[in-house]
């Protein structure tokens, strides 16, 4: 988005080609004043030079392109959320069907790909899907960005193909951890994602190996925790940021990411209780079978990941 | 206009016919099975937002909204089981440890049927805010409102047109609001009188 906006107006703008759509949208984060600038810059310089407007390059395609910005909210990069944006209105996701691709914006069929995925288009074009495939693996085609954080000296975003092991991302990448370090824990996936352990370093990074060791590719986030980092304040923050990025439409959202981002801070503080495992489980449980949106439906499965591989975490130790 | 085509399904183990694009409430409503609601009222969009109306339907990935999700041909409806009871239980416990719900009183009933507990959660946020009594038409305590949406859905498109009333906040912090928190007599803040009594929420009441 900051290094090389065409890149993705020009997938685009392809999309829009493909579907038949004479209109497109560039969603941009509030948070994030740089990208929207530039893909400002990049729409009117295509316009300038007639790549973008009425009967480009004199065929009969037209294609507006407007770039749009959110106010910051997380829930907004949900997809019906995202269109409510778009529209000028708040951020609320609303039920499905119908799916954006039935009735999407205004109530016309919209078809909604991220950055990356736009990204890739214009090389898979003048490539060939053939080139494409041919990197990564047969079930995980082609490239991936992956953000690196957390204990690492090189924290970034990395494009690798399928199929390399997560050790060679982290280490020789993101430059590995500080000496002296070892790695206890790897977010995988966001922070609606799952952990994967030291012993799983050399797992490619592919959708079938993460499926096999419990990992989630997700939107290729990677945070590195290493042996210093007590988990259960990992915990407490994941929760905390559920608890005030959810938009409060659904009462399980609403109220629900609240209680689990108490009792998770009060764990970090050293102040578990009995029941608190108990539930934590159970509030999970009813947030994912009963919120409206993936934000709400996927708020606890850190924290139930978590859980499964370190239960004790969530009980009282003696030198609490 | 041709009438839409009958279709079997299935609900609590009865079967029933009903017409396409009814939904779970509807059929349940038909037939004598009550399913919980807070937020829902017939004469306002339904958004499915209180969920305790989630249903159990064989083959979904998750509970279903009674009052939003429409009917399909053979679809199996479980209404009572462990897992929508144990779901409706916490979301009543989330919702009582947080509201002061002596205006809703449907939601103390609920609460005794599904053995709610509130008190878990003692300790935690409470959504408290000052009474406003700042204008001629309503006095307003939103610590006694639920976050039903009634009313703004009636100020807004179903009803009123107005839009005096809409959201302010997110998350636990969610509230009814009004435009740039003015209410003066040129914002239009009636509720049409049907509705006034039956917001069950403690939301804006009519005074007189």
């Amino acid at each position: 988005m900051d290094h090389d906006p065409f890149r993705v107006v020009g997938g685009l703008i392809i999309a829009c080609y493909a579907t038949g759509s004479a209109r497109g949208f560039i969603y941009v984060s509030g948070e994030h004043r740089l990208g929207y600038e530039r893909f400002r810059n990049a729409v009117e310089q295509l316009e300038r030079a007639g790549l973008l407007g009425q009967g480009i390059l004199g065929s009969s395609f037209d294609c507006r392109l407007e770039v749009r910005r959110g106010a910051g909210a997380y829930v907004c990069g949900e997809e019906t959320a995202l269109m409510e944006s778009i529209k000028g209105k708040r951020g609320f996701p609303r039920l499905r069907p119908p799916y954006p691709t039935d009735a999407g914006l205004w109530g016309r069929p919209t078809v909604i790909n991220n950055v990356e995925t736009l990204a890739k288009v214009p090389s898979i074009i003048m490539h060939g899907a053939r080139w494409y495939n041919a990197l990564g693996t047969p079930e995980s085609a082609g490239t991936k960005l992956f953000a690196v954080s957390g204990s690492v000296a090189r924290p970034g975003v990395y494009e690798v193909p399928f199929g390399v092991p997560l050790r060679h991302l982290i280490y020789d990448l993101a430059g590995g951890l500080q000496p002296g370090r070892a790695v206890q824990a790897v977010l995988t996936g966001g922070a609606a994602g799952s952990f994967l352990c030291a012993e799983d370093l050399d797992t490619p990074l592919t959708f079938e190996d993460f499926r096999r060791v419990g990992g989630t590719i997700g939107a290729g986030t990677i945070m590195v925790f290493d042996d210093t980092v007590d988990l259960r304040h990992v915990l407490a923050r994941i929760a905390a940021f559920f608890a005030h990025e959810s938009c409060g439409k659904c009462y399980p959202c609403q109220m629900g990411t609240q209680r689990q981002a108490e009792i998770l801070d009060r764990i970090a503080r050293g102040q578990t209780s009995a029941n608190d495992a108990g539930d934590l489980l159970e509030l999970a449980a009813v947030m994912a079978d009963t919120s409206i949106c993936g934000l709400g439906q996927a708020a606890s499965m850190t924290i139930v990941n978590a859980h499964g591989h370190w239960p004790d975490l969530f009980r009282r130790t003696t030198d609490d | 206009m041709m009438e839409a085509p009958n279709i079997p399904l299935t609900i609590n183990g009865r079967t029933v016919r009903v017409p396409l694009g009814t939904t779970i409430l509807e059929v349940a409503q038909g037939a004598d099975i009550h399913i919980p609601t807070l937020c829902y009222h017939p004469q306002l969009t339904a958004n499915g937002i209180c969920r305790l109306c989630a249903v159990e339907v064989v083959g979904a990935r998750n509970l279903q909204p009674a009052c939003v999700a429409p009917v399909a041909s053979d679809m199996v409806v479980n209404t009572e089981t462990e897992r929508v009871n144990a779901a409706r239980r916490v979301i009543l416990e989330l919702l009582a440890s947080t509201v002061d719900c002596s205006q809703a009183p449907e939601v103390p009933e609920y609460i005794e049927r599904y053995g709610a507990r509130p008190e878990r959660y003692a300790g935690g946020v409470r959504r408290c805010f000052p009474v406003m009594d700042d204008n001629p038409f309503f006095v307003r305590d939103y610590s006694q409102c639920i976050m039903c949406w009634r009313c703004i859905q009636a100020c807004g498109e179903d009803i009123q047109h107005t839009f005096a009333l809409t959201w302010g906040g997110r998350g636990v912090g969610s509230h009814v609001a009004t435009v740039l928190r003015r209410t003066d007599a040129r914002h239009d803040l009636r509720v049409p009188r049907e509705l006034r009594v039956r917001l069950p929420d403690g939301g804006p009441q009519g005074q007189g």
